[in-house]
């Protein structure tokens, strides 16, 4: 009888890709595609340890779903993911000894399978458990530390893409340090002046009216044809002054692309701050005027407070796009780690794709993380 | 007739229309435009051409994204499927914070080059707002009005088809239009991996810092979303309209 058919599937999906297809790939160079290494020729001796937590999983979808099997569950998949990591960086050292030095040892379609399974296994064994947010934050923390842990302990050096990123140690730091202030220097613009036009367009039919299908227009428009379209103004803006082209101001580079993700931010930020604003209750509003608040008084102390989780969704928005944005704008040369993303896309080497991808991908994650918690925190505690 | 010829559907769509028209003849412009460049005229492809390869990627992948994700929406807000519900949701929620052109760089090696991965990616990051959208339009359906249908004596298919989608529509091509938008942002990046599409001239251009192809990207382009998304809000609106005119309909 299946009790979790969620589980189930997560299971009959890990085993038929384990099964089809490779683990890890082994290539003579960057330029030749790999030999798929499958998932059974990798396990011996204490890599068979694997297993336990898959069968545990394969065999709590038939169990009656009690908490503490939750629980069981959660760390099963937790075990199972960093194991499987674990398993896939000394598979690779092994091979390492056994092919020349500059063949490439890549993860396979079933470690990204088997990994994907096993974190939405402890995702739906986490959300079942009901637990509070300090809680999921510290299992978070924990699963973060131990990838950490293996990263630093040379346990997964073996592996293409941590290859790729040790030719390239220093430039992957700068180009993350870009990319976050590329999505910073984008965000404060658009916070200071999204904020206060959000809160225009609430007092004011006739700004929003105008304003909203304008910045509406801008975030239709494909980032990379919104670049596009600046660079022009912008370099003949440079010829002109070449005072402004000393500054950075010019077709190409970080600017441009600020500019641009600024324009995007604009609307999520704007959207949110004046529909927080009007959601305010007039009836608090009025307690305030009873209160002998003055109108100043009342936006500062009683509106804005109020709309705060409303702007900071809105933020969250705009910052998740910004991320994503800044990647594209690696092909205006605003560099960040759409550089590397896109240096593997024209080299077909997808480990350097994915050094550029997953950090994108975890900072997007993290901001979402972030949001989440201030969001929560501010809903709940009671002003 | 003053309405309809100030309605920027209409003169958005023109503007596209002759653009792609016009593009061939425009050399002299370019070259007027900008006198200090060899070459300023995207030839290697027409504009109508790219329009088109524009046109059919997106068309193709955000076909194939609204099938696969109201499916889905279906399939979770059915007793049957209910209990992979919040599975579903947690990937939409998880995978909406992936820029799409992660997707698609990862697609590419994985895939190869052309119009597949592309294809692929798209629809990928195209379900997810679907999803999204689907599901909360269908969870608004009252339950009232799913039990007075089913006191009618209508078949549990007749009450989706009749009832519960025709409610949810706007919803459902909400979604479907931030779809399509953000497949056509995505499907202009994806020239760099050789879809052939009206980003195109923007890579190229780029690259060989010509300003003159950029334009010739960027603007129909831009045009191009912009069109789309006026023609979904006149959707969404005249959808409105109909429910409003035909009371409990």
């Amino acid at each position: 009888m299946v009790r979790n058919r969620i589980l189930l599937v997560l299971v009959v999906t890990g085993l038929l890709a384990s099964s089809s297809l490779a683990f890890l790939t082994v290539a003579p160079n960057r330029l030749v595609s790999g030999v798929p290494i499958g998932f059974g020729r990798v396990l011996h001796g204490w890599s068979l340890v694997v297993l336990v937590p898959g069968f545990v999983l394969a065999l709590a979808a038939f169990l009656p779903q009690r908490p503490v099997l939750q629980a069981g569950i959660a760390a099963a998949a937790a075990g199972f993911l960093l194991l499987l990591l674990g398993l896939a960086g000394s598979a690779a050292a092994l091979l390492a000894q056994t092919v020349p030095p500059v063949a490439r040892i890549s993860l396979g379609g079933a470690f990204w399978v088997l990994l994907a399974a096993a974190a939405l296994a402890l995702s739906d064994g986490l959300r079942r458990l009901a637990l509070p947010r300090w809680a999921l934050t510290l299992a978070a923390a924990a699963l973060l530390g131990a990838v950490g842990v293996m990263l630093l302990s040379g346990t997964l050096d073996a592996l293409a893409i941590h290859r790729e990123y040790a030719a390239r140690r220093t430039m992957f730091a700068a180009a993350i340090l870009r990319h976050v202030a590329m999505v910073v220097l984008a965000l404060l613009p658009a916070t200071l002046l999204g904020v206060p036009m959000g809160a225009l367009a609430r007092r004011r039919p006739g700004v929003s009216a105008s304003l909203f299908p304008l910045l509406n227009i801008v975030q239709t428009i494909p980032s990379i044809a919104l670049f596009g379209l600046l660079l022009a103004p912008l370099s003949g803006l440079a010829g002109l002054f070449p005072a402004l082209a000393r500054l950075g101001l010019g077709g190409i580079g970080i600017l441009p692309a600020v500019i641009a993700l600024v324009l995007y931010a604009l609307l999520p930020v704007t959207r949110n701050t004046a529909e927080g604003l009007a959601a305010v209750s007039p009836a608090v509003l009025e307690a305030g005027r009873g209160l002998g608040m003055t109108q100043p008084q009342l936006f500062w102390r009683v509106e804005l407070p109020l709309a705060l989780p409303m702007i900071l969704s809105g933020l969250r928005i705009a910052t998740l796009q910004a991320i994503g944005l800044a990647a594209v704008a690696a092909l205006i040369g605003a560099g960040g780690l759409g550089a590397i993303m896109f240096q593997g896309l024209f080299a077909d080497a997808l480990d350097l794709v994915l050094l550029g991808v997953l950090p994108i991908a975890l900072l997007a994650l993290a901001a979402n993380a972030l949001f989440d918690l201030g969001i929560g925190h501010l809903r709940r505690v009671p002003r | 007739m003053t309405m309809r010829l100030r309605d920027p559907l209409l003169w958005a769509s023109l503007a596209l229309t002759a653009l792609a028209a016009l593009m061939p003849h425009s050399k002299p412009l370019f070259a007027a435009l900008f006198p200090g460049l060899a070459r300023p005229l995207f030839e290697l492809d027409g504009c109508a051409d790219l329009l088109a390869g524009h046109l059919l990627l997106v068309g193709a992948s955000s076909g194939a994204a609204i099938l696969l994700g109201v499916g889905a929406a279906i399939f979770v807000t059915r007793p049957a499927g209910a209990e992979f519900r919040s599975l579903v949701a947690t990937i939409v929620a998880i995978g909406q914070t992936f820029p799409p052109v992660a997707v698609l760089a990862v697609a590419v090696p994985v895939i190869g080059f052309g119009f597949y991965p592309a294809f692929i990616a798209l629809l990928l990051y195209g379900l997810l707002p679907i999803v999204d959208t689907a599901i909360a339009g269908l969870d608004a359906v009252p339950a009232t009005l799913r039990d007075a249908a089913r006191g009618m004596g209508m078949s549990e298919g007749a009450i989706l088809r009749k009832v519960e989608l025709p409610l949810a529509a706007p919803a459902i091509i909400g979604g479907i239009r931030i779809s399509v938008i953000i497949n056509v942002g995505t499907a202009t990046v994806a020239s760099t991996v050789g879809a052939r599409t009206l980003g195109l001239p923007i890579i190229i251009g780029l690259d060989a810092a010509n300003p003159a192809y950029i334009l010739q990207g960027a603007i129909p382009v831009a045009l191009l979303a912009i069109v789309l998304d006026l023609a979904f809000g006149r959707l969404l609106t005249a959808l409105q309209r109909r429910r409003h005119s035909r009371p409990g309909g």
